[in-house]
């Protein structure tokens, strides 16, 4: 069932703000507090928002669950590509090969506190990244299959 | 006889968790010598400024991975349980 | 007394939704109590790591460096998305049962055998 008019346009103009808030905390994980996990749980509601203003027919051909199982099954692939990586390059699994190392994301931080850069922490906003889009993925679909178990008309009761 | 079985469970189980607050000191940790070497070590080792990040994803990514694999199965679950319900829907999608 | 409420507030937390588990007959409220039992033991483990006058242990523009213990808070994200998880697969154990039987009554799914 469709919400008013009112609640639908709230949801879209909610819906911006929600991922950029969301899209920040993961990619900040290394500088404040947050990180993979509670950033794909922001990202998850503002489209739990959408989906619950606007009924479950409008927006099943926008949102497809076959979209959402793909990005949850490639955010758990980079997770494991990038610990496996730590693999091919000699050391142990899961080191951290970026740190400190003046590459990618690899600039020194001396002891103490400083203001911050982004540039900073190895193999930690990888996967962030990665845990991220798993997370908003596995949550989106979650919420999908609830919603379309509901809706589905009994046949032969 | 088995509404008094059960009020007899609670009040044993009551005063079990009423240990909790008379036997442990709050703000005082008995073991902190493993937190110590994270803190004093972990910006400059792993170049993070945010030390519970750099817990969970570098000290401790065995277990992150173990948490990502549980929350992948448990939509795997979610998926499998609604699969004869959508059957027809599930074809027509593709 | 009032030194040690964290501890008083996981104790009362776990009553409750023990309570709620063994005496409600709706299984939503049976969820419910299991996420309220959940909740409380995520804050047990939070509240083992504070030390006396510490700050959070984030190093940007921090004014001190004297900080709480870091490894529980590490721990306890993991169980918050065990807790999710958990949530996920009985509220979807919920939607089917009433579909099949047209009622969450635990008394009712019971006697209904077909």
């Amino acid at each position: 069932m469709r919400m008013s008019k009112l609640v639908r346009t709230g949801a879209d103009l909610l819906y911006p703000f929600a991922l950029i808030f969301g899209l920040y905390i993961i990619l900040h994980g290394h500088l404040t507090p947050g990180g993979g996990f509670q950033g794909g749980a922001v990202v998850a509601t503002g489209a739990a928002i959408v989906i619950v203003a606007w009924a479950y027919e409008d927006v099943a051909g926008m949102i497809r669950k076959v979209t959402m199982k793909a990005q949850e099954s490639a955010g758990l692939l980079l997770f494991i590509g990038t610990a496996a990586l730590a693999l091919g390059l000699g050391y142990a699994f899961f080191t951290n090969v970026l740190a400190n190392s003046g590459s990618l994301f690899g600039l020194s931080v001396p002891f103490g506190p400083n203001p911050g850069e982004l540039n900073t922490a190895g193999v930690i906003p990888i996967m962030n990244i990665a845990v991220g889009i798993e997370v908003w993925g596995g949550l989106t679909v979650i919420l999908l299959y609830l919603l379309s178990g509901l809706n589905k008309k009994e046949e032969g009761s | 006889m088995k509404r008094g079985l059960v009020v007899l469970t609670f009040v044993i189980l009551a005063g079990g968790l009423l240990l909790i607050p008379a036997l442990l000191d709050f703000g005082m940790p008995a073991f902190s010598d493993m937190d110590d070497y994270f803190l004093k070590n972990g910006q400059e080792q792993t170049a993070a400024n945010n030390i519970v990040t750099a817990v969970v994803f570098d000290y401790r990514g065995f277990d992150t991975l173990g948490e990502s694999v549980v929350l992948f199965t448990a939509v795997v679950g979610v998926g499998l349980m609604f699969r004869r319900m959508l059957k027809e829907e599930e074809y027509e999608d593709e | 007394m009032f030194w040690n409420l964290p501890f008083i507030a996981v104790a009362t937390l776990s009553l409750i939704g023990l309570a709620t588990v063994v005496t409600k007959k709706n299984l939503i409220k049976i969820f419910l109590g299991i996420n309220i039992f959940e909740a409380a033991v995520n804050l047990f483990l939070i509240s083992l790591g504070y030390r006396e006058g510490g700050i959070a242990p984030i190093f940007t523009s921090a004014p001190s460096t004297d900080m709480v213990m870091a490894t529980p808070q590490a721990l306890t994200l993991t169980s918050i998305v065990i807790g999710v998880a958990t949530s996920a697969l009985l509220l979807s154990f919920a939607v089917i049962i009433w579909k099949k039987y047209g009622t969450i009554d635990t008394d009712q799914i019971r006697r209904l055998r077909e």
